[in-house]
């Protein structure tokens, strides 16, 4: 295979102008993924700062409770519309969806460069938080008519946050869902597509269909509070319900967004460290993903059920939400029954899949409770709310986000990393996360209300509180050393073949590492018997 | 488990609804449930991370040079493994799904003869008013033994009543009155608290109820009007026995 020296040089050299003004769908990934790290980091230190603060009954760093409720704002929204998010459908999408399709790039670079820096300015709106004098005070769920009301901080600057994210997402939605759609090298038929395409797809439609409303709720919010609206107030014919329904509607659906491209990640490590065909690959799409899909409109009630909704809607949903775990089950079937007659070589990229398996059995199962709405009225906007989406979501899709990049690193960097430190981190992580999430479900069960900066009523629950702070400084140094994994493979990593995984996936086999602008020397071709999970195949 | 779904495979459609020969407290209902619940994924738990690690341990590499070799399953075999499982969870679910839709009703039908008291909410307190005509503030005194109705509105946001030690937790929202009940079986102390954010002392929004016998808590009523001087006669015995939902 020829490779075009002169592009990889130019790959490697640093220019800042290059760097701004590019289209090229890698380089928007590292764009993207530097932005969700930054915004990944700084929530994590202001996680690190509410942990601290509720080692004690009573003020323990801060005295104003006003510094730790924007602390929370922050680390929340952050968390998911800077962070997760866009490290999914920003970073992995951009790097992985035009190599494993086998296109030079995305069908709009253009539309997709306006996506990363829509997201910048989102970041960049988000950070400043810290430095306006009245930042916005009101939770990442911005209910009204706290977040309507004048106490509530700076409500204009969530509303644009939002948009401007939420503005990149559906940009890149139309671009992804196109070049899935137009842009497969020929030959690749929807049936020889690499879950993770599948997933990125299921995304993105989810996406397409719910920002919008997102969009329009915030909106209101915005007129509501500043150009003298009633959508939510009561006093005038409106409710805050009409919010809360508006909101969830995407909320609900966004957790999709995010699980499902951290599965189509965890399959393809999975299936490249075990060497063997994804499990049920075609139930995985049918049942699972597009089953997922399906169902992701119909669950949003259940965040609601003790908000005064009629009993008819409650119950339904009820049922509804419950049913979601028939196609997630699924997803797990696909992900777990890849080991079964597999090959499984346990890499820092692979340990995080088994991770994975585990953090998420336990995160879905404490969903159940939250489906059903009679338990559901104990539980509600307790520590148990906290510990189930901690494992469902922050934990498990963090460890989808690092294996993932471990996984790409020596495609993405052309450098190794080093086995011992990779491994170090994941086992201080796995550790410390359920140390730190588990006794959560247990003080929620108790009664431990979320979003407290005190706990005066509940002077019972101090001990287990300090526990679960000791226990999430060992995530911030488990954190620090996959941060350090990564700058010491940047500055010693030995030079990383073109596929050091021996993986059967396009990205891997046809381009070089790291790819050049144009991703692959010559057009990509590929034979009537290729197959991204061929491992056994007789060729 | 697989017992336990059997039953409702064959009653299906004959499913009874509820009949409540006398009160079942929202809490027990709730605690048992509860255990059903955890019996019942801790069980889907166990099984799957012991497949999983079964799994992990089989088929481990033994070679450098290894390759999987699982096959790709035969159409039959791949909607057999989506029908299946699928049908296992869905039958869970709406087992489970069944139960809560008898305990929501448990916690929805107020009992005729429940004690009514109206709660305001407000930044950052409970002002609880008795139907005697005598109001406290981030105190709810009741009597023992019987079940309390607790109708919740707000003055400014959305807060939350919430009693972890009765399993009850309810929103209260700006021009909308709606309600819970629980039903107090011991005299004590118990907490209530406030679980939707409402800003800057949302964490210290909280009060106590006061599970008291019925003659020390008829004393204190008594006590309490004739302070704020209502004559015990005006207080309309309607009051004592509000009951329905809102």
């Amino acid at each position: 295979m020829s490779v075009d020296v002169k592009s990889l040089q130019r790959a490697s050299g640093f220019s800042l102008k290059e760097w701004i003004f590019t289209t090229d769908h890698k380089r928007v990934a590292v764009l993207y993924m530097i932005g969700s790290f930054a915004a990944f980091f700084v929530a994590g230190i202001m996680a690190m700062l509410m942990r601290t603060e509720l080692a004690s009954v009573g003020p323990t760093i801060t005295s104003n409770p006003g510094t730790y409720n924007v602390w929370l704002y922050f680390h929340g929204a952050a968390m998911i519309v800077a962070y997760q998010i866009p490290a999914l459908t920003g970073y992995f999408a951009n790097y992985y969806v035009p190599l494993m399709i086998g296109a030079k790039d995305v069908a709009f670079p253009r539309l997709n460069a306006l996506s990363v820096w829509l997201f910048w300015m989102g970041i960049v709106l988000a950070l400043l938080t810290f430095v306006i004098p009245n930042p916005p005070d009101l939770m990442w769920t911005g209910y009204p008519p706290y977040s309507t009301s004048l106490v509530s901080g700076n409500t204009a600057f969530y509303t644009f946050t939002v948009l401007l994210i939420g503005f990149s997402s559906i940009a890149g939605g139309v671009n992804f869902l196109t070049t899935i759609a137009r842009m497969r090298a020929p030959g690749i038929t929807w049936g020889k597509l690499n879950l993770f395409i599948w997933c990125i797809m299921g995304s993105f439609i989810v996406q397409m269909i719910f920002v919008p409303v997102l969009g329009t709720a915030v909106t209101m919010l915005t007129l509501d509070k500043y150009l003298g609206t009633n959508f939510f107030n009561a006093a005038k014919g409106g409710t805050a319900l009409i919010y809360e329904n508006l909101f969830w509607f995407y909320s609900h659906p966004a957790v999709y967004v995010i699980l499902l491209p951290a599965m189509g990640l965890l399959y393809e490590i999975t299936a490249t460290f075990t060497k063997n065909r994804p499990f049920n690959y075609k139930g995985t799409i049918y049942a699972g993903i597009l089953g997922t899909v399906a169902l992701s409109g119909e669950v949003w009630v259940h965040h609601l059920f003790v908000s005064g909704l009629p009993d008819w809607i409650v119950i339904l949903q009820s049922f509804s939400t419950l049913l979601i775990s028939a196609p997630v089950g699924i997803l797990m079937i696909g992900l777990v029954g890849t080991l079964w007659k597999g090959s499984v070589e346990f890499k820092t990229p692979m340990l995080y899949a088994i991770g994975f398996m585990f953090v998420f059995l336990i995160g879905g199962l404490t969903g159940i409770p939250n489906a059903m709405s009679a338990i559901y009225i104990q539980i509600h906007g307790t520590q148990w709310i906290v510990g189930h989406f901690h494992y469902v979501m922050a934990i498990s899709i963090t460890f989808a986000i690092i294996g993932g990049t471990y996984y790409l690193w020596p495609k993405m960097t052309g450098k190794m990393y080093s086995e011992t430190l990779g491994k170090l981190g994941f086992f201080l992580f796995f550790i410390a996360v359920n140390l730190t999430f588990a006794p959560w479900l247990y003080l929620g069960y108790k009664g431990m209300p979320r979003r407290y900066y005190d706990y005066s009523q509940f002077p019972e629950f101090e001990p287990l509180q300090r526990f679960i702070t000791f226990s999430a400084y060992l995530i911030f140094v488990a954190a620090l050393i996959v941060l350090i994994s990564w700058i010491h493979s940047l500055i010693k990593g030995e030079k990383a073949p073109q596929n050091p995984w021996g993986s059967r996936s396009l990205e891997w086999t046809h381009a070089p590492t790291p790819p050049p602008p144009g991703n692959f020397p010559e057009p990509v071709k590929i034979s009537d018997e290729w197959d991204p999970y061929g491992y056994n195949s007789k060729k | 488990m697989k017992k336990r779904l059997l039953p409702l495979v064959l009653s299906a459609g004959l499913y009874p609804s509820p009949v409540l020969a006398e009160i079942t407290p929202p809490h027990r209902g709730w605690e048992e449930l509860w255990k059903e619940l955890m019996i019942d994924i801790g069980v889907i738990g166990l099984v799957f991370a012991a497949v999983t690690i079964y799994l992990l341990v089989r088929y481990r590499r033994k070679r450098p040079q290894e390759v999987g070799s699982a096959p790709k399953l035969s159409p039959i075999a791949a909607l057999g493994w989506v029908l299946i499982p699928m049908f296992v969870f869905m039958a869970d679910d709406i087992f489970m799904g069944l139960k809560n839709w008898d305990l929501w009703d448990i916690y929805r039908d107020v009992p005729e003869e429940a004690y009514t008291v109206d709660i305001e909410t407000f930044m950052w307190g409970y002002t609880v008013r008795y139907p005697e005509g005598i109001t406290t503030r981030n105190e709810l005194r009741v009597p023992v033994g019987r079940p309390v109705y607790v109708r919740l509105t707000s003055r400014d946001v959305i807060h939350t009543f919430f009693a972890p030690a009765f399993r009850v937790k309810w929103d209260a929202l700006p021009g909308k009155v709606q309600g819970l009940w629980f039903y107090p079986e011991k005299t004590g102390e118990y907490v209530f608290t406030c679980t939707e954010y409402c800003g800057l002392l949302h964490s210290k929004m909280f009060g106590k109820i006061l599970v008291m016998e019925e003659d020390r808590f008829s004393q204190w009523i008594s006590d309490k009007m004739a302070q704020r001087g209502i004559p015990a006669e005006k207080v309309e015995k309607a009051n004592l026995t509000q009951g329905g939902r809102t």
